[in-house]
């Protein structure tokens, strides 16, 4: 149950731009483990995003392994890549931006499996209307197009896509942003009873803390290209260990007038930006428990219970 | 006498599509001081609302069909272009959702920061630039007078936002209209806005309107909050009122859709299906087609009324009846 299906590796990866060089991902050690939800949270810009194209293989690091099943897709190339891909699928943010306008839902859902190889045009329809139902529209959906849809509905069609070859991992990149909260619940719902029913693992990654906290047994928690904290979700929750790992919890805002804090602990000034990070701790700079260690070195992630381990010299 | 009292309002938008009702008989007031939330999903008419408050809305395709908004007795809606001129940005200012399309790429922020003063006021220039740097280091920037000089893309998300309410607040306004100014922000950013707006809000005394759709952001920033669904309040009440006894079944499904409220694993509540059309008028509540409660009557007859059942507190649904454990049961 606990053995690793995804490992990551010592991944670092950059971008040039125009006034620099991004650096995206600065050393991410990370473990899927088989049947679990691992949450990943972090702010605008901390590399999330990046490290699930780092892992697709959408964009290659320049150092550092991803392993599925013991396997390095890094080492593999394009045509020995192909046949693994679908175990490893991705759904993202934009239902509107992710899903070809000029394809029918029908289409959109057969490509996959036909590149593959696994699907007969003439099983197409059968195959199609069972995507559908799994994801609960109907078998009608399937002639029809992406603009005919509202964004919840949009979402499922990419979750039918990303699930039509069966994968073993789901990478699931901020799937509920852009959805109303009405509309964000039914879609983690969905997500939930489909990893249970498939036995699938599946990176989720959000911004919000309490999306990722609902639907998560594991949190890793990313601050400028690095994994700050990790552990199981309730323990990262409830007794963060990491200073901005607590900011990020403090900041939630509370459903409930009855239970506000009476001064929110506020963090103050913005992330630093990733052209030049600051020496030692990145997060040194907002940190309200920094010392001078913080400012020269850098924390390494280290166990700091069994519930979870977390990159600080102060905690 | 309310600072605010808008009655009977009602918009719509003709498209080649047909006609949207996107607001239809809202009425609410907000008294000198107070923070009033106006919380809604996508298309539920909270912008529009507050949009054609200010002459906003574009027309056409936009059109006020009803209504009067009465700001401290003047009727907003029935106001020349002229009138509406000379209170807006002066006695009522509105932040936006996106800082980075509401400031002006071209201009530094000192130019946009002085602009309401330069038309509003009879201050000079000089004075104006003095004024516009202690109103930014009261929103938290620091070396205001050197920044000041600097163009809105040299400023991060959060630090445009704090540029958009000094420029908002310079005047001095007895209302501030904010729709969805932290929907943009990172979370940790978010809660330094929100904390900035209670501040201010303190200091100033005005009066804010602020929309959003996070029931989060509400319960720690408003004294009041009214739900709207497809383009009418269907709920409002006192903040603590609200989040503690909700009467509209819909206002109790969106409360329960959030998912900090709930245990690890358990399923999050849902509402069926999907918002209404507004092309179409469909008789009677137009929440019944999706809500768990609803009865024969509700498909009919006109669209309930918002009734008081509290103090402060009323809701527009016909279930009366309906005692406080079937209204949360989860089923």
């Amino acid at each position: 149950m606990t053995d690793p299906i995804l490992q990551v590796r010592g991944l670092r990866l950059g971008f040039p731009s125009g006034k620099g060089h991004v650096q995206a991902l600065r050393g991410v050690d990370l473990e899927l483990r088989r049947g679990e939800v691992l949450g990943l949270v972090g702010e605008s810009g901390c590399g999330k995003s990046t490290l699930a194209r780092a892992v697709m293989q959408l964009a290659r690091p320049y150092e550092g392994t991803v392993l599925l099943e013991g396997t390095d897709l890094g080492a593999l190339g394009e045509r020995q890549l192909r046949p693994l891909r679908r175990h490893l699928q991705m759904v993202f943010q934009d239902p509107y931006a992710s899903l070809n306008p000029r394809m029918s839902i029908g289409d959109i859902l057969a490509e996959p499996q036909l590149a593959h190889g696994l699907l007969r045009r003439e099983e197409a329809g059968a195959r199609c209307a069972e995507l559908l139902d799994m994801v609960g529209l109907p078998a009608g959906a399937a002639h029809k197009y992406p603009h005919e849809f509202s964004g919840g509905q949009r979402q499922r069609v990419a979750i039918a896509r990303a699930l039509a070859l069966g994968p073993s991992v789901l990478i699931a990149d901020e799937p509920v942003s852009a959805l109303d909260v009405s509309i964000q619940a039914q879609i983690i719902n969905l997500l939930q009873e489909l990893v249970a029913r498939l036995n699938l693992s599946m990176i989720f990654i959000a911004h919000d803390l309490s999306v990722v906290k609902h639907i998560s047994d594991r949190i890793a928690v990313m601050y400028l290209g690095r994994i700050v904290e990790l552990g199981e979700a309730s323990a990262v929750i409830e007794t963060p260990r990491h200073p901005y790992t607590r900011a990020l919890v403090a900041s939630i805002p509370v459903p409930d007038p009855a239970r506000q804090a009476p001064a929110p602990e506020v963090l103050s000034g913005d992330p630093p930006s990733p052209l030049a990070p600051p020496r030692g701790c990145a997060f040194h700079s907002r940190c309200p428990r920094a010392l001078e260690r913080c400012r020269t070195e850098m924390p390494e992630l280290e166990a700091a219970s069994d519930k979870g381990s977390c990159a600080c010299f102060n905690p | 006498m309310p600072l605010l009292e808008v009655k009977d309002l009602s918009c719509s938008f003709h498209t080649r599509n047909g006609v949207h009702r996107a607001v239809n008989g809202v009425s609410f007031h907000l008294d000198r001081g107070e923070i009033l939330g106006l919380v809604g999903e996508s298309g539920s008419g909270k912008s529009v609302t507050c949009h054609s408050l200010l002459g906003l809305i574009p027309r056409p395709p936009g059109r006020i069909d009803s209504g009067t908004a009465l700001f401290d007795g003047t009727d907003l809606l029935s106001l020349p272009q002229a009138g509406l001129r000379s209170i807006r940005g002066r006695r009522i200012s509105m932040i936006f959702q996106d800082p980075m399309t509401s400031l002006n790429p071209y201009l530094r922020v000192s130019e946009q920061l002085i602009e309401p003063l330069l038309i509003h006021t009879s201050l000079t220039r000089r004075s104006a630039l003095e004024k516009a740097a202690a109103m930014l280091r009261s929103v938290g920037i620091q070396d205001a007078d050197t920044r000041m000089n600097r163009y809105p893309h040299e400023f991060s998300g959060g630090m445009r936002q704090r540029v958009m309410i000094a420029m908002a607040l310079i005047t001095g306004p007895e209302l501030l209209i904010a729709d969805e100014p932290t929907t943009a922000l990172d979370v940790t950013v978010q809660a330094q806005i929100v904390e900035l707006l209670r501040r201010l809000q303190r200091e100033t005394g005005m009066a804010v309107l602020y929309i959003t759709h996070d029931l989060g952001v509400v319960a720690g920033l408003c004294h009041r909050v009214q739900v709207m669904y497809a383009g009418r309040i269907v709920e409002s009440a006192p903040v603590s009122s609200l989040y503690a006894s909700a009467r509209h079944p819909y206002t109790r499904a969106l409360l329960r859709s959030i998912p900090s409220t709930h245990r690890k694993g358990e399923r999050l509540q849902t509402i069926a299906g999907m918002p209404p059309d507004l092309r179409t008028a469909a008789p009677g509540c137009a929440f019944a087609p999706r809500c768990r409660h609803a009865v024969a009557g509700c498909l009919q007859g006109p669209s309930p009324l918002l009734r008081p059942h509290a103090e402060n507190h009323s809701h527009a649904c016909l279930r009366d009846d309906l005692t406080d454990d079937q209204l949360s049961r989860n089923d």
